[in-house]
């Protein structure tokens, strides 16, 4: 852009905001101030159909990643600046319900929503929109390469031809990885959860401070085998990588992604629409678009190059048993992995 | 010192007191854009995830695990290796592009400076391209791999090069030729003139280089996390605690951790200082390296060496920013620099940096060059003056995730008077130039500790008022210094992230932060490219840069030569 265009802008700018001082009458729009780890193709499909049904209110977003835009939120927790947050992992959310940063508000069509997607809180405290799994990102032009047989299972990740060729996100630093962990101790239980991690630690070869570059770096062939986000493996296939994304038998560990209204929003009318309109049939449409698994049953498509019956793989997760036993169980896990962690040759 | 301490009381001048309400102006806005912010976030430290006071417990319990130790040992270790392999390179070419005569010059000096205009994501990124398991040089590590501790040695040696090598150069560019004209006539060897004269001359500014390559290196968390594999650093943990995990007392008590090798650096500075003298005297004959063929052959071939190895990083980054998909697809796309494809924002972010970039520019120059300034040169006040110059030295040592933190703790609490700033295009101008703060002030200060008090005295009997000094001597003579500085921050605030990530609104969006969340969305090849475009827009000012420099060099800075 140039110089000049940027001044025609401003001058354009102060044109437009003076016309618009100049006619009271004009109906002013209610700006939204929306927080959101959402993907960024995801952010204007959903603001032109929300404004499209809502013409009275624009959505400005503040979008990034989910650690980020968690700790923002919280950090402003005397001062709120966000009005309403749509598309941040349950967990997160719900440790701002504690917190009593949420306003509750059971939006007009939380009725017909699936019982897991919803805070069970009367008013709700959060509405669940979609479900991401932590699956197996499996590259099979390396594995030909190496002579790796596919895994089925968690347990076959501990098979020695397996070392050091598997990357997960540090449960430390990720949600995503914090979620794979949780979901193990739960299944298993504890000691053979534990006894299972000691055995995995051998084949590890990073544990990396993200939730989606696990299953990335498993498409680009850095790695053979990624734990990670499910969006961002099959998405990666369909722009050419060689992964194949697996289901272990065991069962997955699965994050919801929810809507929640900031408690102290100055545009409280305005956030209970989006709350309701986020509930809506169009708007689950728009999460399955990304995501298999919405809140509103009936409404189904499977992405591009996503295994099919992805849902029955969840296993069932008891959010509250993760928030309560977080810091226990990352400790632990610090002290048996991170501690410890020389460079690896 | 004993300039400072005047064997008679003298009753202060108007002089004296206009400078000492100018440094307690600036020890005033120091505290509001470092102090205050640092204070609301390290402060959580003491208190529990509620907001109870708990002592020290936190503190206990961070120092009672394993990991604390191994990260901080690592942190030192890696930081200290970067600093010895940094610092003797920086000095050599810096060396070699003020003292020798070198085919080219402005070519190597620009070549020197690519790392400070890339964001900390691009070295990462292309030595996973060159050194990963799919790179063309992995056979190279014979069998070793470049996530760890060899993978952050070589990204921050490139990152921090060009931070050493500009301190360097302002160090090494004044000399006084009599100097080494009076060795020459009394037989020194070489090796002794380098130890007795260019050594000494240069002090200052080697300390200065190590002191900011160490604390760097400690505090940058960007390329640990790209390439650091499983090798735990002290900033890596401010990130596990702070983003990971949302717990703002622990990434406090990580960050005040973090602080003690700021607080190294600061006691040295000091003790260094007291021993610095004026090298530039109001007598002194500038320095003009004559050809010396063995010499200059040696220099060039090593500039070449070093310029190639920072060329090979861009050069990947920039090829790598057209291949369609790594490695599986080699073809060629113009596809990657579609930003709005991938970003929301698409080009809108870029503009913003622009504007940003520039503020940041304008305004931390202006700072930092009259605030070292002030400290310098005001007589007495020493409390307040020492009180300055810690906080010039703090955001240096400061992860910017804590920074920028602190400065939502600070400037978003209701009750600030200063609470409209928040999400404006003026916090991230004033976050960046804090955070930027130190390297500005020592090479400001350098500048100046190199021109002789006799300046300011001669004028002051002259009855010449000190600011027409500043204004008509001073400014002058540290022009160049003063541009450097400039183009500094701008190339910061164009590649800084860690900070401002936590403060943009919709509608300041940086093309860093772009960046870095495009990386995160998995299309790495779009993120190098944007990367290449800040990359460009960078070296393209720095061009601006020597050019001006040179027709500021021939104008105004004619009295350097003979």
């Amino acid at each position: 852009m140039t110089i000049g265009t940027l001044i025609r802008r401003a001058a354009l700018a102060g044109v437009a905001a003076a016309a618009l001082a100049a006619t009271p009458a004009f109906a002013q729009k209610t700006k939204l101030t929306v927080y959101t780890a959402l993907e960024n193709d995801q952010l204007d499909p959903f603001k032109k159909a929300f404004e499209a049904d809502n013409p009275t209110i624009e959505i400005a977003w503040v979008r990034d990643s989910t650690g980020v835009v968690a700790a923002k939120l919280i950090a402003e927790k005397d001062n709120p600046r966000a009005d309403i947050i749509w598309g941040l992992a349950a967990s997160n959310v719900g440790a701002m319900a504690a917190m009593g940063m949420l306003e509750p508000y059971t939006p007009a069509g939380a009725a017909a929503l699936k019982p897991a997607f919803k805070s069970g809180k009367t008013p709700d405290t959060w509405i669940g929109m979609d479900a991401y799994l932590s699956v197996l990102c499996f590259n099979t032009a390396e594995a030909e390469k190496g002579k790796k047989p596919k895994p089925v299972s968690w347990a076959d990740l501990t098979k020695p031809e397996y070392k050091d060729s598997i990357v997960m996100p540090n449960p430390a630093s990720s949600g995503t990885g914090y979620l794979t962990v949780a979901a193990w101790l739960q299944t298993m239980g504890e000691e053979a959860g534990w006894k299972f991690m000691d055995a995995l630690h051998q084949n590890i070869a990073q544990y990396i401070h993200s939730g989606s570059a696990p299953c990335v770096q498993a498409a680009k062939g850095e790695r053979l085998i990624g734990i990670g986000l499910d969006t961002r493996g099959a998405s990666e296939k369909t722009k050419g990588a060689p992964i194949e994304l697996i289901l272990p038998k065991e069962g997955l560990g699965s994050e919801m992604e929810v809507t929640a209204i900031v408690k102290g929003t100055k545009n409280l009318e305005a956030a209970k629409k989006l709350a309701d309109w986020a509930t809506t049939k169009k708007a689950n449409e728009l999460y399955a678009k990304t995501y298999p698994i919405v809140a509103l049953p009936g409404v189904t498509n499977t992405p591009p190059n996503y295994p099919a019956d992805i849902e029955k793989a969840m296993v069932k997760n008891d959010v509250e048993w993760m928030a309560k036993n977080r810091d226990r169980i990352l400790a632990e896990w610090t002290k048996r992995y991170d501690g410890k962690s020389a460079p690896k040759k | 010192m004993s300039l400072s301490t005047p064997l008679t009381r003298v009753r202060a001048s108007r002089d004296d007191l206009l400078m000492r309400a100018g440094v307690a102006l600036l020890a005033v806005v120091l505290l509001l854009m470092v102090g205050l912010p640092l204070w609301s976030l390290l402060v959580k430290g003491f208190q529990d995830r509620d907001g109870n006071f708990v002592g020290l417990a936190n503190y206990v319990s961070y120092f009672s695990t394993p990991a604390l130790f191994n990260s901080a040992l690592n942190s030192l270790h890696v930081a200290a290796v970067c600093t010895l392999i940094v610092v003797p390179i920086a000095f050599l070419y810096a060396y070699a592009l003020t003292r020798a005569v070198l085919p080219l010059r402005w070519l190597f000096q620009g070549v020197a400076l690519i790392p400070i205009f890339a964001p900390s994501l691009l070295p990462g990124l292309a030595l996973i391209y060159l050194f990963g398991t799919q790179g063309f040089f992995k056979s190279w590590l014979g069998g070793g791999q470049i996530y760890g501790f060899e993978g952050i040695v070589i990204a921050q040696v490139f990152y921090c090069l060009p931070h050493a090598m500009m301190i360097l150069v302002t160090a090494l560019a004044t000399a006084d030729a009599r100097l080494y004209e009076a060795a020459d006539v009394l037989g020194a060897s070489k090796l002794r003139v380098f130890f007795t004269v260019t050594l000494p001359g240069a002090k200052y500014g080697v300390i200065s280089a190590a002191l900011v390559v160490f604390t760097l290196v400690i505090t940058d968390f960007g390329v640990a996390k790209v390439i650091g594999g499983n090798f735990n650093v002290l900033a890596t943990d401010v990130y596990k605690q702070v983003i990971g995990q949302q717990n703002f007392s622990m990434g406090a008590v990580v960050g005040m951790v973090l602080l003690a090798p700021a607080a190294l650096a600061f006691a040295v500075d000091r003790f260094v200082q007291r021993k610095q003298v004026a090298l530039l005297t109001a007598r002194a004959v500038p320095l003009v390296p004559r050809r010396k063929a063995g010499r200059d052959i040696f220099y060039t071939l090593f500039c070449t060496l070093v310029a190639a190895g920072i060329l090979a990083i861009l050069g990947m980054a920039v090829w790598s920013s057209f291949i369609k998909y790594w490695p599986y697809n080699l073809s060629l796309t113009w596809a990657n620099y579609k930003f709005e494809a991938f970003d929301a924002n698409g080009w809108d972010s870029y503009t913003n940096s622009l504007v940003m970039a520039a503020g940041a520019a304008i305004v931390g120059t202006a700072l930092t060059f009259t605030g070292a300034w002030l400290t310098e040169k005001t007589r007495g006040f020493h409390l307040v003056r020492d009180l300055v110059r810690l906080l010039a030295f703090l955001p240096m040592a400061v992860p910017g995730l804590v920074l920028g933190l602190g400065y939502i703790f600070f400037f978003n609490a209701p009750a600030n008077p200063l609470n409209f700033l928040y999400a404006t295009m003026a916090i991230l101008v004033i976050n960046t130039v804090a955070h930027f703060y130190t390297v500005g002030h020592l090479t400001a200060t350098t500048a100046l500790k190199q021109i002789d008090p006799e300046f300011e005295a001669v004028s002051a009997s002259l009855k010449v008022p000190i600011w027409r000094t500043f204004a008509r001597v001073t400014a002058p003579i540290c022009l160049p210094s003063i541009l450097d500085v400039a183009v500094y921050l701008f190339v910061n605030a164009m590649t800084t992230v860690s900070s401002v990530i936590f403060l943009y609104s919709p509608d300041t969006k940086l093309a860093s932060v772009a960046a870095v969340n495009i990386e995160e969305a998995g299309t790495t090849a779009a993120a190098t490219a944007l990367c290449v475009v800040i990359v460009v827009t960078s070296a393209a000012v720095k061009a601006l840069h020597l050019l001006a420099d040179r027709f500021v060099l021939g104008h105004l800075q004619a009295w350097r030569r003979r």
